[in-house]
């Protein structure tokens, strides 16, 4: 079942005719690319390998360089307003960014420092988060003996500590069981309701017409289609989910990238 | 403040959690300075006490290779072995069974009276003083030379100081043999001695003093601050391997995402790296004080100067740990880091003066060490040990080692903030 829309309406993310080129390549991995996001929304960006999910993350979270064009956060560009904007951010990056050998406990509190985070504060908050991702009995476990579902959930947590307005994630349940991926969407979806918008990459295109209140599809660093789920699904011929609609938008010859 | 602390205390876990990278940072520096005092102790003990085995090939049979012979003896520094053939002393030597082989030539004593009848008596026809004998043709004496094999393995330096030696004891010959010249000539008692020919000048060596005792140098107090300053140098590799390794676990992504600048992290980093070289440093200075002397070594004496050590060793620490950070962020894998690193501290090492003085350096090397911060830092430590310095006398060069330190941690932060602009 699909979440209701429920978003504000008003404005989160306007990005204008972003492009991202790497060096040594021909090609742009984002081209041109429009897109607003409205405040509250969950917006998942779908596209094959290589289409410029990533990269198109990467850049709205301050950790690429667009090659050329603009967006503005909240209305803050991170040019005028660096600090400001990475307080008001989260990112939820693909690998698990933790230190093996701290403990759960440990690396949560660390990276909730660098939000300025302290005290008792930062411990309850931890500790909410533990609780809620069903992690409590293993906070003072190290990370290196964690498995991939409990890594995710740490990796979650440490990226929303500070009650991020805006979310940036990456396949926040890549290579891990229904379980895992149940309680990480179900704790997102609580975010979302608590005031935060969310922007998230997926291959699982299930779990993205459930969970997300808008998709776009992009390949080749440009968007193809974007819209409510329900509404590009019956809007494509012979399609009963958005998995078919995205493959006859992005046609079904593999994708592999060197 | 908050998060350079928060930072630091990440480190020391990070740090507390490697203990085979612990040992490493602690005990192997120990082990490095205890086994380079002991071989330099025992080198100078090989020197003093222990005799070293050469060969002799004695052709002569005179009253020269008698003097030699007594002149090794008593230079204390030899077992003289007696051998007949100059190929079998050749050979064994260029096997490497012996280091030395001396062949003193036929009639060497006798060419050597000759040839100094000759110069007396040319000396004295000049002074219109006839000679007793008849004068000798100059011309006639053919010159002799002492020959030299030398073990192919054998260090420049014993070379060169045997040489010295050599040459030293066949002037002395040559001057008691003019002098015993002349005294013939004279006409004076051979037994009565008209010619003093021990030196006259003589040499004292001055140290310095505290409260009017002598500080006596001692291959400790050598020894002990370069291989301390080589191992706090050597923290470079860990650190900057655990740069990156945060870039390869993702975790330097997450950071660069967060509300915290780049000389923040760095700050923690330094605390903990910094504070780690001073422990270094005290164990070091522990087992020269406590555990040489009690392992037959000369002690460390460290009275007085605990400060200024000190001193040295945190701007010293400063300048290993800005290296670091820059090698750190400029690496991508520990494959460049580590192996970098190693050989880049050795190199700094021997341009430092650590292995080898600076002043038998080619002039050129010389000019280079002074870009070692590794000579600075021996520099300071040496002025404290060993030229009993004051806290402005080490001042130029606890700057040099804090000028680096902020050299190399603005290059890092720069190049960081130049290659993640957004």
């Amino acid at each position: 079942m699909s979440t209701p829309i429920r978003f504000s309406g008003l404005e989160m993310i306007q990005i204008t005719n972003l492009s991202k080129k790497y060096k040594g390549t021909e090609v742009f991995s984002v081209a041109n690319l429009d897109l607003k996001i409205d405040d509250r929304e969950i917006f998942g960006l779908l596209g094959p390998n290589g289409a410029g999910k990533t990269t198109l993350i990467s850049m709205l979270s301050s950790l690429l360089k667009p090659t050329s064009g603009s967006f503005t956060i909240n209305g803050l560009t991170f040019k005028e307003n660096k600090n400001e904007l990475k307080q008001l951010i989260g990112i939820v990056p693909q690998e698990y960014a933790l230190y093996p050998t701290l403990t759960a406990f440990e690396n949560l509190s660390y990276f909730g420092s660098m939000y300025g985070l302290k005290g008792a504060e930062l411990k309850k908050i931890i500790n909410e988060h533990l609780e809620t991702l069903g992690l409590t009995r293993f906070s003072q476990k190290k990370i290196n003996t964690f498995s991939g579902g409990m890594k995710r959930r740490v990796n979650l947590i440490a990226s929303i500590l500070h009650k991020p307005k805006v979310l940036f994630l990456d396949e926040p349940t890549v290579g891990v069981d229904v379980q895992s991926k149940n309680v990480i969407i179900d704790h997102l979806r609580q975010l979302n309701k608590a005031g935060t918008t969310i922007i998230y990459t997926s291959h699982h295109l299930n779990e993205a017409e459930n969970f997300c209140t808008r998709v776009a599809i992009i390949d080749e660093g440009k968007i193809l289609i974007k819209g409510i789920p329900k509404n590009l699904v019956s809007a494509q011929d012979d399609a009963h989910n958005l998995e078919d609609v995205f493959l006859a938008i992005t046609g079904k010859a593999l994708r592999d990238h060197a | 403040m908050h998060k350079l602390l928060a930072s630091a205390y990440k480190e020391a876990l990070l740090l507390s959690r490697d203990i085979g990278g612990i040992a490493i940072l602690f005990i192997m520096p120990l082990v490095l300075v205890i086994t380079i005092t002991l071989i330099q102790d025992s080198t100078f003990k090989t020197i003093s006490d222990t005799k070293i085995p050469i060969l002799i090939v004695d052709y002569d049979k005179g009253s020269v290779s008698e003097s030699v012979f007594e002149g090794l003896k008593f230079s204390n520094s030899f077992e003289i072995i007696e051998n007949t053939s100059e190929e079998e002393a050749k050979e064994a030597v260029f096997k490497g069974e012996y280091q030395l082989a001396i062949v003193i030539p036929e009639n060497l004593s006798e060419a050597l009276q000759l040839k100094v009848n000759a110069n007396v008596e040319g000396i004295l026809a000049k002074f219109g003083l006839e000679a007793d004998s008849e004068p000798a043709k100059d011309n006639d004496v053919i010159q002799k030379e002492i020959k030299l094999y030398f073990d192919p393995a054998t260090q420049a330096t014993f070379k060169s100081s045997v040489k010295n030696g050599i040459d030293k004891m066949i002037s002395k010959i040559e001057t008691q043999s003019i002098y015993k010249a002349f005294q013939e000539q004279v006409g004076e008692d051979d037994d009565k001695v008209i010619f003093e020919t021990n030196s006259f000048i003589v040499f004292k060596e001055i140290v310095p003093s505290i409260n009017d005792e002598d500080v006596m140098p001692n291959s400790a107090q050598h020894n002990v601050p370069a291989w301390t300053l080589f191992a706090i140098f050597f923290i470079i590799v860990p650190l900057s391997i655990n740069m990156v390794k945060e870039k390869s676990q993702g975790t330097f992504v997450r950071l660069r995402t967060n509300p915290v600048n780049y000389a923040t992290v760095l700050g923690g980093k330094t605390i903990v790296y910094l504070s780690v070289c001073l422990i270094q440093f005290t164990l070091m200075l522990l087992i020269g004080v406590y555990l040489f002397p009690s392992i037959g070594l000369p002690g460390l004496d460290v009275s007085g100067r605990l400060f200024l050590l000190y001193v040295v060793a945190v701007f010293a620490g400063l300048a290993a740990v800005g290296l670091g950070l820059l090698l750190g962020t400029l690496a991508k894998t520990q494959e460049q880091s580590a192996p970098f690193g190693a050989t880049f501290v050795v190199i700094l090492a021997a341009l430092g003066g650590v292995w080898v003085p600076v002043f038998v350096m080619p002039k050129f090397m010389q000019l280079l060490s002074h870009l070692s911060p590794m000579n600075w830092g021996l520099n300071g430590f040496y002025d404290v040990f060993l030229r009993n310095a004051s806290f402005r006398e080490i001042l130029p060069e606890i700057s040099l080692l804090l000028l680096f330190f902020i050299i190399t941690t603005i290059s890092s932060i720069l190049y960081n903030e130049k290659k993640n602009a957004v």
